[in-house]
């Protein structure tokens, strides 16, 4: 079954999406053949893309990296937008496309898959600049050998009213059943903010043995639920796309809670109330992609130049500023519009970054090496629904 | 005068005070495409024309628009088709199942949409996966049509059960054959149902989002998709306020027209 | 003069004129639609394999029970129909009165100006008018601008906003089958009611009710199933409350469990179905 656009078009639109669901199935990796040089392209790219990451300007004029992509290299852009991971999967497999921006959890699921190939980081020179704590990483290698080029990261902050909450220093600010902010807290509408509780567990009830917020046994599944269960009795209105949240804030429907940093930008810029964001010292939940080139790639001469295009400082500071998300290409920082972007989104923040819970599909099989014991996507999805009532 | 003076005053104010409700949101509508904020924040801080500057620079939303039609267009053929058959059927004929199927052709309509979309979504899948196919924009239009008979099929019966067959018979007397009898005498009873229906059943697809969610190919945008990814794309949701402004202002006198045509004596379509 | 004999066969073989006008109305509702329908229901039975994502085809009722003995799933299904209940029950107050002042108090040429008032709302999306109902509903927004004079306070975002928000998005599809169902009353039979002394409530209650109210039911078709299959509007006005096609979505989103959704997808197809049935042993389906 595909999986269905709307319901989780947070992921979709903005592209975060769920990641390594299959870490610890061992499969045996694919011999895939890694290519050796670059030769001349082929002038075309067929590639998948979240929303708003291969931008022409159709959508808007100012916006688009793809027409001096094809002055440059001569590879007309044929861009297919996906909506969800699995529509990215599933399109990979009919092997008609060169790439994919793929998130955490379908790029496991296509390099075990045989549909992407291992990236020759040597034919990206723009890789080198990638900020180091993106490299080697589980979503995006296996055994120190890339299969990718990172293309942004973001995390899911604790945004606040700066006029009207004090700066939260721990997410307790959302999850404690007496907080003063009653009916004005908000919180992402998707099974995966299940995560975010679960992180918030792993600080405050060590007894409960959290090692990954992804990887729930019952018992811990079931701590979740309470906790987030509490939380409603405050909550305002739960928020899954980004109209709704920035709406929400402006009206003051909403004082504080899981948000993005962009949502927060476009609050200040229009300058009606003043929201801060923060990481509180449990850490947060995020989001990493990658782009990837496919095993059966007919133009893999342009996949790779365009791999080494949108990493490219200015595309790279483009994409992320339009998109929203931190760029993976430390030089983008200087080719921001805004100078103090990466500031605002610790860009190259290594140590922010390590404070991040990449999101990641939950699976019977434990990612932190318990065995079956844990409990899946579906679990999770049913015990959503018994928390919202 | 077989209404009172005070029930049709009461009558006028409950009217004006239900069309105060139809049109109060839609005139906040109009004012959002000229609040310059960009998630269209209520209240607007000040007037801008700033997102109607903005649409003639998206292209993205011709394309949409230009897809919703196909689809729109796709979708009320077969509906014009099918349900007509049905209708004469229906209106002309007995036959085993009738009754059975004067409930089928409601189901589609009856059912929450994200169920019948689900539905088709397995069956298009289970068809174009051994093909190494995707969905695509006749899966749309296929989606669309199922739950578009039914507005088609309401009109034609309701005129056929009107009109009689003794027209017919007369023309069939007269020597005509039956394909002259349709073409000169029976189509041109059920034209005007026919349009009150086929505009009915393509504002229905027009506008519809979910059905569409479970059918659209990867590639495919309808209008309602445009709207619903602008809502999520960073920094350009309130066109979507300009685009429906624009779409009321666009459609009042096609409609209204529609309306005038098709009015003999009878309803103004039925759903 | 092929065609003339084909004119013949069928002006003589009735049942082959009706045969080729059901032939693909009934392959393209019963067999493609109805088959696609009972292919998810029986899927239903089924569960999905929690490594690969693939549906187990083994026949079990594991579904059903978590239905069953989670109560919160009897909570969502009778809020989401009592939600449908109060849309159509409002739609049905506001569009008798219209419906009524259109074709029987207003002169023919400015009813087709009224009707497409009514109409043209459908044409502005339905995503843009759920949007502007938040503006409507949030802190400061319309309502609570329009009440802050009186010392009152809009509802907010929640389960009344919902109801009212489906109301509005659904009001034209009661509007059009009530007004379409007044020309089954004719002005002389209400000039009568008058004549005889009837007060307007009697006229009203004896003679229009009656007469109008299987348009009502026809219109209550819509609205009803409407609202029970509306998944977006709650998720953008209903604060924190769900539905049950927010479930249905859900299950079917991200989750993959097909199964599941399919399960809990009986629950409004079995309301409805009950629905048509009981409505059309009324006779009301006939000027459906």
């Amino acid at each position: 079954m595909r999986t269905k656009k709307i319901v989780i078009a947070s992921f979709a639109a903005l592209g975060l999406a769920i990641a390594s669901a299959t870490a610890g199935v061992a499969a045996s990796l694919p011999n895939v053949p890694m290519q050796k040089s670059l030769g001349k392209g082929e002038g075309t790219l067929n590639i998948i893309v979240w929303a708003g990451y291969a931008e022409n300007g159709s959508n808007d004029k100012t916006v688009d990296w793809v027409n001096p992509f094809t002055k440059a290299t001569g590879c007309k852009v044929n861009a297919k937008t996906a909506g969800t991971s699995d529509e990215m999967v599933s399109l990979m497999k009919t092997g008609g496309y060169d790439g994919v921006s793929a998130s955490g959890d379908a790029t496991l699921r296509l390099i075990y898959g045989g549909q992407v190939a291992p990236v020759n980081t040597a034919l990206v020179p723009n890789y080198k600049t990638i900020s180091s704590f993106l490299k080697g990483q589980q979503w995006n290698s296996v055994n120190g050998q890339m299969y990718g080029i990172p293309h942004g990261w973001g995390a899911n902050v604790l945004a606040y009213n700066a006029a009207k909450v004090k700066k939260p220093t721990s997410w307790s600010a959302v999850f404690a059943a007496n907080s003063p902010y009653k009916g004005q807290i908000t919180a992402y509408d998707s099974p995966i903010y299940i995560a975010d509780a679960a992180m918030y567990l792993m600080a405050t009830q060590p007894k409960l043995k959290i090692t990954n917020p992804y990887s729930l046994d019952k018992t811990q599944l079931a701590a979740a639920v309470t906790l987030l269960k509490v939380q409603k009795k405050n909550i305002g209105e739960y928020w899954s796309d980004y109209t709704k949240s920035v709406q929400s804030f402006e009206s003051s429907n909403t004082l504080l809670g899981s948000s993005w940093q962009v949502i927060a930008n476009t609050i200040n810029g229009d300058k009606k109330v003043t929201v801060a964001t923060t990481v509180p010292k449990e850490g947060a939940t995020g989001w990493s992609d990658t782009w990837m080139i496919s095993s059966k790639a007919q133009h893999p001469n342009c996949m790779y130049q365009w791999m080494n295009w949108i990493t490219s400082p200015t595309v790279n500071a483009q994409v992320a500023e339009y998109f929203g998300e931190a760029p993976s290409q430390t030089l983008a920082c200087s080719h921001t519009v805004d100078k103090s972007f990466c500031t605002t989104y610790h860009a190259t923040d290594a140590a922010y970054a390590k404070k991040i819970w990449y999101w990641t599909t939950p699976t019977t099989n434990c990612l932190d090496g318990r065995g079956n014991i844990c409990t899946d996507y579906a679990a999770w999805t049913q015990a959503w629904t018994s928390i919202k009532g | 005068m077989y209404l009172s003076r005070r029930a049709k005053l009461l009558l006028a104010s409950l009217t004006f005070g239900t069309l105060g409700f139809i049109y109060v949101p839609l005139l906040v509508v109009a004012l959002n495409s000229f609040n310059p904020s960009r998630t269209f924040s209520w209240p607007p801080q000040s007037l801008s024309t700033v997102w109607w500057g903005r649409l003639t620079e998206s292209n993205g939303v011709l394309p949409a628009i230009a897809t919703s039609i196909k689809v729109g267009l796709g979708a009320t053929a077969i509906a014009l088709v099918l349900g007509t058959c049905i209708a004469f059927a229906v209106s002309r004929y007995s036959f085993y199942g009738k009754n059975t199927l004067s409930l089928l052709v409601i189901f589609p309509i009856a059912l929450p949409g994200i169920i019948t979309g689900i539905a088709l979504n397995t069956t298009f899948h289970t068809f174009l996966d051994p093909l190494n196919k995707e969905l695509a924009l006749w899966t749309v239009v296929v989606g669309h049509a199922t739950f578009c008979i039914v507005v088609v099929y309401n009109n034609v019966l309701a005129r056929l059960r009107r009109m009689g067959q003794s027209l017919e018979e007369a023309s069939q007397d007269l020597g005509a054959n039956i394909f002259q009898t349709f073409r000169f005498v029976t189509f041109p009873l059920v034209r005007s149902a026919l349009v009150a229906g086929g505009l009915l059943a393509f504002a229905l697809s027009f506008d519809e989002i979910v059905v569409t969610t479970f059918t659209a190919g990867p590639g495919t945008e309808t209008l309602p998709q445009w709207i619903f990814n602008n809502l999520f794309r960073p920094n350009q949701a309130p066109i979507v306020n300009v685009v429906a402004t624009l779409l009321i202002v666009l459609f009042i006198f096609p409609v209204w027209l529609s309306q005038r045509f098709s009015q003999d004596g009878s309803a103004g379509g039925r759903l | 003069m092929r065609n003339n004999r084909v004119n013949t066969w069928l002006y003589r073989h009735k049942g082959a004129r009706a045969a080729l006008l059901l032939a693909l109305p009934v392959l393209w509702l019963a067999v493609a639609y109805l088959g696609s329908l009972a292919v998810m229901l029986i899927s239903s039975f089924w569960s999905v394999d929690s490594f690969t994502g693939n549906i187990v085809h083994s026949f079990a009722f594991s579904n059903f029970h978590t239905l069953i003995s989670q109560r919160v799933y009897s909570t969502i299904a009778i809020r989401s129909i009592g939600v449908a209940i109060a849309v159509t029950v409002i739609d049905g107050l506001l569009a008798i009165p219209i419906a009524l002042f259109i074709s029987k108090v207003l002169k023919p040429r400015f009813r087709s100006v009224v009707i497409a008032l009514v109409l043209v709302p459908l044409w502005a999306s339905y995503l843009v008018k759920t949007y502007a109902w938040r503006s409507m509903f949030a802190d400061g927004g319309v309502i609570s601008w329009i009440l802050k004079p009186f010392g009152l306070h809009g509802p907010g975002f929640g389960l009344p906003a919902t109801t009212i928000t489906l109301a509005y998005l659904w009001l034209p599809y009661m509007i059009l089958p009530i007004y379409a169902g007044m020309d089954r009353l004719p002005n002389t039979l209400l000039e009568a009611s008058s004549d005889l002394g009837a007060s307007a409530r009697r006229t009203f209650t004896s003679i229009i009710l009656p007469i109008i109210y299987p348009a009502i039911i026809a219109g209550s078709i819509f609205t009803f199933s409407l609202s029970l299959g509306d998944y977006i509007v709650v998720k953008i006005v209903g604060g924190t409350t769900q539905l049950v096609a927010n479930v249905i979505a859900d299950n079917v989103g991200t989750a993959g469990n097909l199964p599941f959704a399919a399960a809990m997808a009986l629950l409004p197809i079995g309301t409805i179905l009950g629905y048509l049935f009981i409505v059309r042993r009324s006779g009301a389906l006939e000027n459906f």
